[in-house]
């Protein structure tokens, strides 16, 4: 089990816990305002974007290059982006802390 | 085997100078075909423009046939946004599961329909009928409107040949124009009255401007989503160990969509107008001429897919710009892959397998690029899955 932190564009602090899947798809199940999942987790679409705390980078890894290449014309994208359906839930990531984007 | 092939026209020209160009009455196109300058085109609003002249980004022109702006579509940022954020909601309704109970119900009927019938040609008798019948849920109206639809056939715009068809465009500008005037007179829940009560900057939308999302709405998801359901059936009748996988494997359908919509790419491409001179692809773009971003090329660059040529059901990861990329990415690609999911878990649960009797390819005519984008017509037997 791993605990994920999102912190809304509103300020609100929502911790989940997840085993599988993907960071988005816990997410949108439990309704993350910001974090829409449009294509199901297959890196079209740049609806789960979140900024990963600096001192979980190492936790959740960096972003790969077709996520780069997605996040490249976001404007609101930095060096701690990610979209998150790229973030597969595993005991590694427990206590993350992602602010969600949008 | 390969009715449900869907050959790329675009490899030679993509791969060796990354654009095409075709003519498109006196108004040429640069076709943009690479990948990343389809989505870096697509992002650059202010060089490459959606707010031109109205009918004038979309390829073939419809220029001569249309004065209503779409909305937000022929709209750039920030202007755009405004609208944009006015009818997303509305458009993201297809995530809620009373609307989605309903469209399983539709399509669920409409599948059992075929089931009992000799032979069924899938785009009029089953696509048109399905999209039609979908689309009042969209726009929250009765479900006897779809009558109507399906009555104008599948070329809204077009007569059979490829030619654009004024009084055909008419048929649909005097419907929607009576509707709101209906709404306006005795508003309900439906999806004009609901614009007609929407704030734009301190005011009421005007009757064009609805007029503008409403034919944007009709436009936009008719010959797509007819296109996308069609060729997704072709696919799995010549492919009947996908059906079996989509059986046995229901947590895969969601990429299925992802990957058919990459594959099939039902919007071929949308133009740009450029406002400066400039250069795309080292080749110069003057001002005032069009681009246009070629989605069904992008989305077979084998720079980005791996086997772009063929359908990976489980394809895990998948830009694809089926549904257009940046700022003006389809509105109702919400509707639209809701339609499509609920299409495939049907059909993988009532349907054993499928016989292609004849069918008639719709070619579309890019000038030197000849793009097939679905059927004309296509001849099917249903056959029920026998447990």
């Amino acid at each position: 089990m791993a605990k994920i932190t999102f912190i809304t564009s509103d300020e609100e602090t929502i911790t989940l816990e997840g085993a599988s899947g993907s960071v988005m798809a816990l997410a949108v199940d439990n309704g993350v305002p910001g974090i829409d999942g449009d294509c199901g987790g297959v890196c079209s679409c740049a609806t789960c974007h979140v900024h990963v705390a600096p001192e979980d980078m190492e936790k959740t890894g960096s972003a790969s290059e077709i996520e780069t290449d997605m996040l490249e014309l976001d404007d609101n994208a930095d060096e701690y982006s990610r979209l998150c359906c790229q973030i597969d839930i595993t005991d590694a990531i427990d206590g993350v802390v992602l602010k969600v984007a949008k | 085997m390969n009715k449900s092939e869907f050959p790329d026209p675009f490899e030679n020209e993509r791969e060796s100078k990354g654009y095409g160009e075709m003519d498109d009455q006196n108004d040429p196109v640069t076709m943009l075909l690479r990948h990343k300058d389809v989505r870096k085109t697509a992002h650059n609003y202010k060089t490459f423009q959606s707010g031109a002249v109205p009918g004038r980004i979309v390829v073939p022109s419809e220029v001569s046939i249309r004065e209503t702006r779409q909305i937000p579509f022929e709209v750039d940022p920030p202007v755009h946004g405004i609208y944009r954020g006015l009818v997303e909601p509305w458009f993201k309704r297809p995530l809620q599961p009373e609307y989605q109970e309903k469209l399983a119900e539709q399509i669920t009927n409409i599948v059992e329909e075929v089931l009992q019938e000799d032979s069924v040609e899938v785009v009029t008798d089953f696509a048109l009928k399905l999209q039609s019948r979908a689309l009042t849920l969209l726009l929250n109206t009765p479900f006897s409107e779809s009558e109507t639809w399906i009555s104008w056939g599948t070329h809204v715009f077009r007569s059979e040949g490829e030619a654009l068809d004024g009084d055909k465009a008419n048929i649909l500008y005097d419907y929607i124009d009576a509707e709101i005037e209906r709404a306006s007179k005795n508003p309900t829940g439906d999806m004009y009255s609901i614009l007609l009560d929407s704030e734009f900057e301190g005011r009421k939308l005007t009757k064009e401007e609805v007029k503008g999302v409403m034919v944007l709405t009709f436009a936009g998801g008719r010959d797509t989503v007819i296109n996308a359901v069609t060729n997704a059936i072709a696919y799995l009748a010549e492919h009947p160990e996908s059906l079996e996988r989509l059986r046995k494997e229901p947590e895969i359908t969601g990429k299925t969509v992802e990957e058919m919509i990459r594959y099939f790419s039902p919007l071929t491409q949308m133009g740009r107008v450029v406002t400066e001179d400039t250069f795309v692809c080292e080749h110069a773009a003057k001002a005032d001429t069009r681009v246009s971003l070629c989605w069904a090329s992008a989305n077979r660059d084998a720079k980005v897919f791996e086997n772009p040529n063929e359908i990976v059901m489980d394809r895990r990861i998948n830009p694809h710009v089926g549904f257009g990329f940046s700022h003006h990415n389809c509105l109702g690609a919400t509707h639209a892959r809701q339609i499509m999911k609920i299409l495939l878990q049907t059909l993988a649960e009532k349907v054993g397998s499928f016989k292609i009797f004849d069918c008639k390819e719709n070619i579309e005519d890019l000038h030197h690029f000849k793009r097939k984008v679905g059927f004309h017509s296509i001849n099917m037997k249903f056959n029920p899955l026998t447990k």
